[in-house]
């Protein structure tokens, strides 16, 4: 069976004057039907960007979408109308952003953005839409939905605001979701009812779940498949399980190196990625961490390798040292 | 209360301290109609030298407890020690030479550095304010020394800030409030914007700058990961109110209130095999507005031990281990 999302060669770049920036380069994942891909990277990365290339939401001018195809339950979204992504907007995927203050209208109330989106999607009369946002509230946890549902955005917490966000993206029951930072701005066991609220209702509901983040634990708790994202690409891909423990890639060896740990002691110092974040306007022919990378060799310069496969299960990654890279860190260890 | 016997008397005592924040309402005549008890009645201390770890979620008191201690904030009672003089009680006048002393990073690298100042301005100004350094030549020597101290190339002085990279900026924010060479750094949540990458940068250059100066730090931080690594003691706050105090591995390993634990569950691990052998529920509801704060223990409606008690009476922070203290009337 093909994957319910199946991206392939997406380059999506940004231009300002004469400068270009590839902002998301020759990009290529999928997503089964029920199943959580994790987005992990820093800022600047291409992972949001990459996320709303697919949703058709990059601004243009300056940004643009220059090559690839973004295979959807078996359609190209690039080759859509934008009628038709209208209708795939909010209904087959559902989104959820970072802050919900101010991805909710401010002037509508929490009812008629739900039954907003439910009556343009469903083609359903008010009445029916307004028993469809109680059920929903219901189903995202927020007590009293019927009182809820008169309130206004700004009337409610941060936590209760990204329910309501959630309410909305399952509104149409959607087969992919795309939560972007969903819980970066919550605090932390508002952040843990958040992604436990969202793993239960994937699961029950059958909805994929591509989740946007730059934070590992979030990523190891939550995600079945993880793509390391570095200067635009991906630069490891695999089983969360398999990256995490025989990482592939130079820069997926320092991220986890470099985060301190809540369940280790106290160490000595942490190991951090050496020098800046990459300059994106300033990328060469080699590899983009090689600046950064304690194993570059010549050929690093050269050309920016490639994603290979590296063992089972689909685990890739985009370095020419993957292969040796456990025995070259055993040796440095 | 107090830290486990310290040899030398602490560098910080805070005792009682509270921060009330009147509540008006009426745009002529002002009434008060309430108070918002951001900080209540807190006590700890800090050694010379060491890292405390103060944390919490957003509206419990932690960053107030800093704006207290750098008097941005006059604390509505109680006192606050700084060997030996009540920095709670000081003139203006009295603050300016203590102000040199202990000194302050902020979390955001972007909005508190100014925009139209160079980078050597801004390490710069505080001596300038402070009449140290008068002599150009010498000041710009001091900026250069600082930047490389910092870990930042000297010829950034002559830039501007947003020529810089989000890490850079926070290492000209450290330059800065080290120029008048405190003793004491209060970090408000210090690192929390930057990457990770960038942020492991950062946090080793803050405990390398504090071995090489002997700085002592209050850490502000809602990071807990970060500030097992960083700090040596942990105080965690809720509701303007310090619920558990200890050693930051004896906090980590056997946290003993139920607050605690739920924070400290709700954290996930990086390391999936760790993760799917995790039993865990977050704490159910959200935190209480601290204009009308629940009765008795201030954590009881979320709690999962709560007891009868627990809703009438307010627990006191008391030893429950050794070393260990905590504010809550069923452990123990």
């Amino acid at each position: 069976m093909s994957p319910l999302l199946d991206v392939r060669g997406l380059s999506t770049i940004f231009r300002a004057g004469d400068v270009t920036v590839r902002a998301v380069d020759g990009v290529s994942y999928t997503v089964e039907q029920g199943e959580t891909v994790a987005i992990v990277g820093e800022s600047g990365s291409g992972k949001s960007v990459g996320a709303m290339s697919i949703l058709r939401l990059i601004p243009s001018p300056p940004g643009r979408i220059t090559d690839g195809r973004i295979l959807f339950a078996g359609r190209d979204l690039l080759q859509a109308s934008d009628e038709e992504m209208r209708r795939i907007r909010g209904g087959e995927i559902g989104m959820i952003f970072q802050e919900p203050m101010t991805s909710l209208n401010p002037v509508l109330t929490i009812g008629r953005q739900i039954t907003e989106a439910i009556e343009q999607h469903r083609g359903a009369d008010r009445a029916t839409a307004a028993r469809r946002a109680v059920e929903l509230l219901g189903l995202v946890g927020i007590a009293d939905p019927s009182r809820r549902l008169r309130q206004y955005p700004h009337q409610l917490s941060g936590g209760m605001r990204q329910r309501v966000m959630i309410a909305i993206a399952l509104a149409c029951e959607p087969k992919l979701i795309i939560a972007d930072e969903p819980t970066t701005a919550l605090d932390v066991t508002i952040q843990a009812q958040i992604l436990e609220l969202m793993r239960k209702l994937t699961r029950q509901l059958n909805v994929a779940l591509i989740i946007i983040t730059h934070n590992l634990g979030v990523v190891a708790r939550y995600a079945n498949r993880v793509n390391v994202m570095y200067a635009g690409r991906i630069v490891e891909s695999g089983l969360a399980e398999a990256v995490y423990h025989r990482p592939g890639h130079p820069y997926t060896v320092a991220l986890l190196r470099s985060v301190p740990r809540l369940d280790r002691p106290r160490q000595a110092r942490l190991d951090p990625v050496d020098g800046q974040p990459p300059d994106l306007t300033r990328l060469d022919a080699g590899c983009a961490f090689r600046p950064r990378c304690r194993f570059a060799i010549e050929a690093c310069a050269k050309a920016r390798p490639s994603l290979e496969p590296l063992g089972k299960d689909g685990h890739l990654a985009a370095c020419f040292r993957s292969h040796e890279l456990g025995r070259l860190l055993g040796a440095a260890a | 209360m107090r830290a486990a016997a310290p040899a030398a008397p602490p560098l910080l005592e805070v005792s009682g301290l509270s921060m009330h924040f009147p509540v008006t309402e009426g745009i002529l005549r002002r009434r008060k109609v309430g108070e918002v008890k951001a900080v209540d009645s807190i006590d700890f201390t800090i050694r010379r030298g060491e890292t405390m770890g103060l944390v919490g979620e957003s509206g419990c008191g932690k960053t107030t407890t800093g704006r207290c201690i750098l008097r941005l904030e006059r604390p509505t009672a109680g006192k606050i020690v700084y060997d030996g003089i009540d920095i709670a009680k000081l003139s203006p006048k009295q603050l300016t030479a203590m102000r040199r002393r202990i000194q302050v990073i902020f979390q955001d690298p972007y909005s508190s550095l100014n925009p139209r100042m160079k980078v050597g301005e801004i390490v710069a100004e505080p001596m300038k304010v402070h009449g140290i350094e008068p002599d150009a030549t010498k000041r710009a020597a001091r900026v250069r020394e600082l930047l490389a101290v910092c870990g930042l190339n000297p010829a950034f002085a002559d830039r501007y800030p947003h020529e810089m990279s989000g890490g850079q900026r926070q290492r000209v924010g450290i330059a800065r409030a080290l120029s008048l060479r405190p003793e004491f750094i209060v970090c408000d949540e210090a690192v929390s914007a930057l990457d990770v990458s960038i942020q492991a940068q950062v946090v080793n250059l803050l405990e390398d700058l504090r071995e090489r100066f002997g700085l002592t730090y209050l850490f502000i931080a809602h990071d807990l990961s970060v500030v097992r690594h960083l700090c040596q003691r942990v105080a965690v706050m809720y509701l303007g109110r310090i619920v558990e105090l200890a050693d930051s591995d004896e906090l980590f390993d056997h946290p003993q209130h139920p607050y605690t634990q739920a924070l400290l569950a709700a954290v996930p691990v990086p390391d999936p095999s760790v993760e799917a052998s995790r039993e865990f529920r977050p704490p159910a509801g959200e935190v209480p507005s601290p204009l009308n704060p629940p009765s008795g223990c201030v954590f009881h409606p979320r709690c999962p031990i709560a007891a009868e008690r627990c809703r009438l009476a307010r627990p006191e922070v008391r030893e429950v281990r050794p070393g260990h203290w905590a504010a809550c009337h069923e452990i123990g």
